[in-house]
């Protein structure tokens, strides 16, 4: 999108403003970064309690036909007919060349697939959905739908006092459920590595059931600044950052995404790419990395073996609240990639000591389920 | 002693030959919770509008640059365990570095505080 283009505002604007959000662009819309609170409150009340996030600028999608799942099996490498009505899958596009065109969360529902994709790849993705499934399939944008996820150790008790169907749902599922008197579509999930919902509702009432969420002695409004802390601690990809068209999912280690029948069946987008590499070995590889003291070690910073030879790039990275350290991912050299190799990163021109670290850095607390 | 502000929101207070420099309270609301500051060397010439420090917050790096010219002669080692003092206290306890200053009249083109208040509302 061009820089006159207008920046487009989710139904949830005025609330952010109301709240003191600092608005800055993110993918063509104006998002909260952060409220008064701050990026590492917000981020530490998310992992104590519970935080609310607008996620409304992300892609909801239904696609409808005969058997989508079997049809949306062609673009993504996906076991999406191996799901029951009512579970998700996390997947991603592949492209000829093997490399990642978008990642995604695919649900599958009675009689169709519900699909949220990422903000700055939505027009490429619904474009990638209706030209791959054309005859098949039918896309339909759900353009009046509001998305937020509500994420943290007392989401499910929170709630639960709306609705406590919400209570037994296990990681990766979904319902239709009324949260304050409206019809949602309620998945238990979230990027965060927290337990907790994204919740889909009418963009008409999403003010209304933010509030009440909101009013709620557990909930604060979180902004882009903590959600990306939060999920890096969690060790999970940002599409664009981590994961691009020039990765493919054996460097970005998604290889628990690809079932064994999809392997088999090999008719996937770049297949043959992904599965030689499975073979052979990528030569790069994404890791966790951990910066010995306090230094933030950003995006694009370069990685040196201990001989000072750049090797490879930082992804993501900054300060982990939780780790009150920190944190990092980036992409290595197969041999420099197990856990606890030494490496250096060039930080401002200057060699500071680091390790490969196993992810996720801080311990993943989905509800599987008793 | 007499305490300057520049644009880009550094303070420089000077006393004698030494000018102690940090950033504003102002800069430290906006830049939110500073989580590491790195400080120059003890030794280091700087000239002004040189890169003294450097300060992270949780989500970015920021630059701070030598308000006037000297010989970086002490740097806050407090900082080095404690990063939010710049939070806490950026016009106090979290100052960066100590300068020794050959020429204090540089400091002259800076604003004092009253025309530094003013600046920053004219920021909003």
């Amino acid at each position: 999108m061009g820089d006159n283009q207008q920046a487009l505002r989710t139904a949830l604007y005025d609330l952010h403003v109301e709240l003191g959000g600092k608005m800055v662009p993110f993918a063509g819309y104006d998002m909260p970064v952060q409220y008064p609170d701050g990026i590492m409150k917000e981020h530490l009340h998310t992992r104590d309690a519970a935080g609310l996030f607008d996620v409304s600028h992300m892609g909801q999608v239904v696609i409808k036909g005969d058997d989508p799942a079997k049809s949306i099996e062609k673009l993504l490498p996906g076991d999406i007919q191996g799901l029951e009505a009512g579970q998700m899958r996390y997947s991603f596009l592949t492209n000829v060349r093997g490399g990642i065109m978008d990642d995604l969360i695919v649900t599958r529902r009675e009689n169709d697939l519900f699909v949220v994709v990422n903000a700055a790849c939505k027009e490429q993705d619904i474009e990638i959905f209706k030209t791959g499934l054309a005859g098949e399939a039918t896309v339909e944008v759900l353009e009046d739908r509001s998305l937020v996820a509500l994420q943290g150790p007392k989401a499910a008790d929170v709630l639960a006092r709306f609705n406590d169907a919400v209570t037994t749902m296990p990681f990766m599922t979904y319902r239709e459920l009324d949260i304050a008197g409206v019809a949602c579509f309620v998945t238990r999930s979230g990027y965060t590595g927290e337990d907790g919902y994204e919740i889909s509702m009418p963009s008409s009432e999403a003010e209304m059931i933010c509030r009440k969420l909101l009013a709620e002695d557990e909930v604060a409004p979180i902004g882009l600044g903590a959600r990306d802390s939060l999920r890096l601690e969690a060790g999970l990809c940002l599409y664009g950052h981590d994961l691009t068209q020039e990765t493919t999912p054996v460097m970005g280690t998604l290889l628990w995404a690809i079932a064994k029948r999809r392997r088999e069946e090999a008719n996937f987008p770049g297949a043959d790419v992904i599965l030689k590499q499975i073979a052979e070995k990528p030569a790069m590889k994404r890791v966790g990395i951990l910066p010995e003291g306090r230094a933030p070690a950003r995006e694009h910073t370069e990685i040196a073996d201990m001989d000072g030879n750049i090797v490879g790039e930082i992804t993501s990275g900054g300060f982990g609240p939780t780790m009150q350290a920190p944190v990092a991912m980036g992409y290595v050299p197969l041999e420099l990639s197990a856990v606890g190799t030494d490496i250096q990163l060039m930080v401002r021109g200057k060699a500071r000591p680091a390790k490969v670290a196993k992810m996720p850095f801080v311990e993943q607390r989905y509800y599987r389920g008793e | 002693m007499t305490k300057k502000y520049t644009e880009d929101h550094e303070w420089v207070s000077i006393d004698g030959e030494t000018a102690t420099v940090g950033i504003s309270n102002y800069a430290q609301e906006q830049l939110g919770d500073v989580v590491f500051v790195e400080v120059p060397e003890v030794g280091a010439e700087m000239s002004k509008g040189d890169e003294l420090a450097v300060v992270e917050s949780v989500k970015a790096a920021s630059e701070v640059y030598a308000p006037i010219t000297g010989e970086v002669v002490e740097v806050n080692e407090g900082l080095e365990d404690n990063p939010s003092q710049v939070n806490e206290d950026a016009e106090g306890d979290g100052w960066f570095a100590k300068l020794k200053v050959s020429d204090a009249s540089e400091a002259d083109g800076l604003m004092d505080e009253a025309a530094y208040q003013e600046y920053v509302k004219g920021l909003a």
